[in-house]
């Protein structure tokens, strides 16, 4: 017990001040690493201020100097036990180019799944499509592509440049980044409800997609379809994907088979990953609702099917290999979302 | 990491334990509602801005607008909370913090994760499932905070600790009379002294109400020992009465006291 406050606090208060400052310094410079001299000393000096809390701890009516300490103590614990953090500057380009595929390729039975899912998706809304007419309306959403395939197209391509989306592309655009974006972060979020969540909204996606895809086949259609969806859709589908296998990725850390930890310890643990894919799947849903108003919207003949297919089938390529070698070579300390 | 009504208790790797207040559903939902507001108000300054550009090119500036509003929405939260170590500006108001679960400083993916997880929470409507979460998870955390491993916590205003604020309101009655302070040294046995001593160090170990049952004990003993009745105009509490007793016969300092105090009225 501390009976004398005064000579308590007179002592005390220097180090206290001193352990304040430092944290001080430390928090101003989110970049800073301290020499071992310095590392040394803010552990004395927390350690120090750990005892006073804990003589004052049968003295709990001095409130004000145990909250004080309390403050301190937490500020100090939190600097010196976090080893999550690299005290490195966030480089977007290094970021994109290595974390990203990196973290892409660390988790890819849950991509695969995902993956496995959509098809299966596609398989059926197909096979509906095919088996039943009708069930078209029930499944596409879309009032544009509840349409029949020919007439569509006749009034497309009759259109040419003068399109119904002239003169607001931008707008399309926008809105297709915002919606697009929302259901991929409502995807991952979907996670929390053990995947289950997960699983239907990307085996829904998948119906919808076979539903079209089919729907445009079975009416000869295929050149149109591969022209109007590959150009954004080599993007767009894969975004969506990754979205689904880091929601995958959450689901499993909460499920957490064969790992002997924490549910909060196996949710620490992955919580950088999800934030990685999330980031990367924003960057290519920008870049896919740009394609997807500013060229897919293009039709013969004012842009031949030939360019936009290989258009398409360029950027899926070009994505394969980005997301398979990109980021093999580390050759500097890893530039995840933890490092900002 | 222990809950103990509605706080979070942490135990350091050298046994220091701290712990912090649990904020509850209804303040995290007034801190939402300000934020909201801030955002709303964001959007409409965003929208003043883009008024030019819809002369010149009103797609662009339609796009641009929509584009800004949704970015302003989604990285508010993100932003204010990992540049001001877990606040925004409405729980800043309110005097709330996001803290990693575990006492460690918060990154920036919880950040993302925590806040990224919102549509869930938000459903059906008005975080409905966020809320629910929150009364009945451990660490009153909503979807978002679980898969962040993130809490909120109410924070106390901290003030540097100095002799004028410990002893502030602290005032010993009985060092009033010098006479009282002469016959409590001389009457209190040193096992009635280590009794009130150890009851005063393990205070926070029993219950409230056993606590405040044993105060009322000791202190219905001190006062009989040494004939001070419970005065009505000026009530002290047991516990406080037990402490004025031991700052009297463990705390000779007086001088110094006297000094700080101005020679005027005796603190303990």
């Amino acid at each position: 017990m501390i009976v004398d406050f005064k000579h308590f606090i007179d002592s005390e208060q220097v180090y206290w001040t001193e352990l304040e400052d430092m944290l001080d310094a430390l928090t101003a410079d989110k970049f800073a690493v301290p020499n071992l001299a310095q590392a040394r000393r803010l552990h004395y000096l927390y350690e120090r201020a750990g005892a006073d809390l804990a003589r004052l701890a049968g003295f709990s009516s001095e409130l004000d100097l145990r909250v004080y300490l309390e403050s301190l103590v937490a500020r100090a614990h939190s600097e010196i036990h976090e080893t999550r953090r690299q005290r490195v500057p966030f480089h977007p380009l290094n970021w994109f180019f290595g974390a990203f595929p990196r973290t892409f390729r660390k988790h890819l039975r849950a991509f695969f799944l995902c993956l496995a899912i959509c098809l299966a998706g596609g398989v059926f809304g197909g096979v509906a499509v095919m088996a039943d007419p009708e069930a078209k309306a029930a499944m596409i959403p879309f009032s544009h592509l509840a349409q029949s395939p020919n007439e569509r197209v006749a009034r497309e391509e009759e259109e040419g440049a003068a399109s119904r989306l002239a003169g607001r592309k931008s707008v399309f655009s926008a809105q297709l980044i915002q919606n697009n974006t929302r259901v991929s972060f409502l995807t991952l979020a979907l996670g929390m409800t053990y995947g289950i969540g997960t699983c239907i909204v990307i085996f829904y996606n998948g119906v919808i997609l076979g539903a079209v895809a089919f729907d445009y086949i079975l009416a000869g259609q295929t050149t149109f379809l591969a022209g109007w969806l590959l150009p954004h859709g080599s993007i767009e589908i894969p975004a969506i994907l990754l979205a689904g296998q880091a929601s995958f990725v959450l689901a499993r850390a909460l499920i957490g088979w064969g790992q002997p930890v924490s549910v909060a310890d196996r949710l620490r643990a992955v919580t950088p990953d999800l934030a990685t894919l999330v980031g990367g799947v924003c960057v290519m849903l920008i870049w896919a609702g740009l394609v997807e108003a500013f060229f897919s919207q293009y039709h013969e003949p004012v842009l031949p099917y030939a360019v936009k297919i290989l258009f398409g089938m360029g950027q899926l390529t070009a994505l394969i290999a980005f997301l398979v070698y990109s980021g093999r070579r580390v050759t500097s300390p890893d530039s995840s979302l933890e490092t900002v | 990491m222990t809950r103990c009504q509605n706080r979070l208790e942490l135990t350091t790797g050298e046994g220091i334990t701290f712990s912090y207040r649990l904020a509850s559903p209804v303040t995290r939902a007034l801190a939402a509602i300000i934020d909201f507001l801030v955002v709303a108000a964001g959007v409409s300054l965003l929208s003043a801005l883009v008024i030019p550009f819809l002369a010149l090119a009103p797609g662009v500036g339609t796009a641009l607008y929509m584009l800004a509003a949704f970015f302003l929405s989604v990285t508010y939260p993100m932003v204010f909370e990992y540049t001001w170590r877990g606040q925004t500006i409405g729980k800043r108001l309110l005097r709330l913090r996001v803290i990693d679960q575990r006492g460690f400083r918060l990154l920036p993916s919880q950040v993302v994760i925590r806040n990224l997880l919102r549509p869930v929470d938000q459903l059906p409507v008005f975080y409905v499932t966020g809320g629910l979460c929150c009364l009945f998870s451990r660490y009153a955390q909503r979807l978002g905070d679980i898969a962040g491993a993130t809490v909120v916590i109410i924070e106390n205003p901290v003030k540097r600790p100095t002799m004028e604020n410990i002893l502030a309101g602290k005032f010993n009655s009985l060092r009033q009379d010098p006479l009282t302070m002469a016959k409590i040294r001389q009457t209190i046995t040193m096992t009635e002294a280590d009794l009130g001593l150890q009851a005063l160090l393990r205070r926070d170990d029993v219950e409230p109400d056993a606590r405040a049952r044993l105060f009322a004990e000791l202190a219905s003993h001190f006062r009989e020992r040494l004939n001070i009745p419970e005065n009505p105009l000026e009530p002290v509490p047991d516990e406080q009465f037990i402490r004025n007793v031991l700052d009297v016969l463990f705390n000779v300092n007086d001088t110094i006291r006297q000094n700080l105090s101005g020679g005027g009225r005796k603190r303990s």
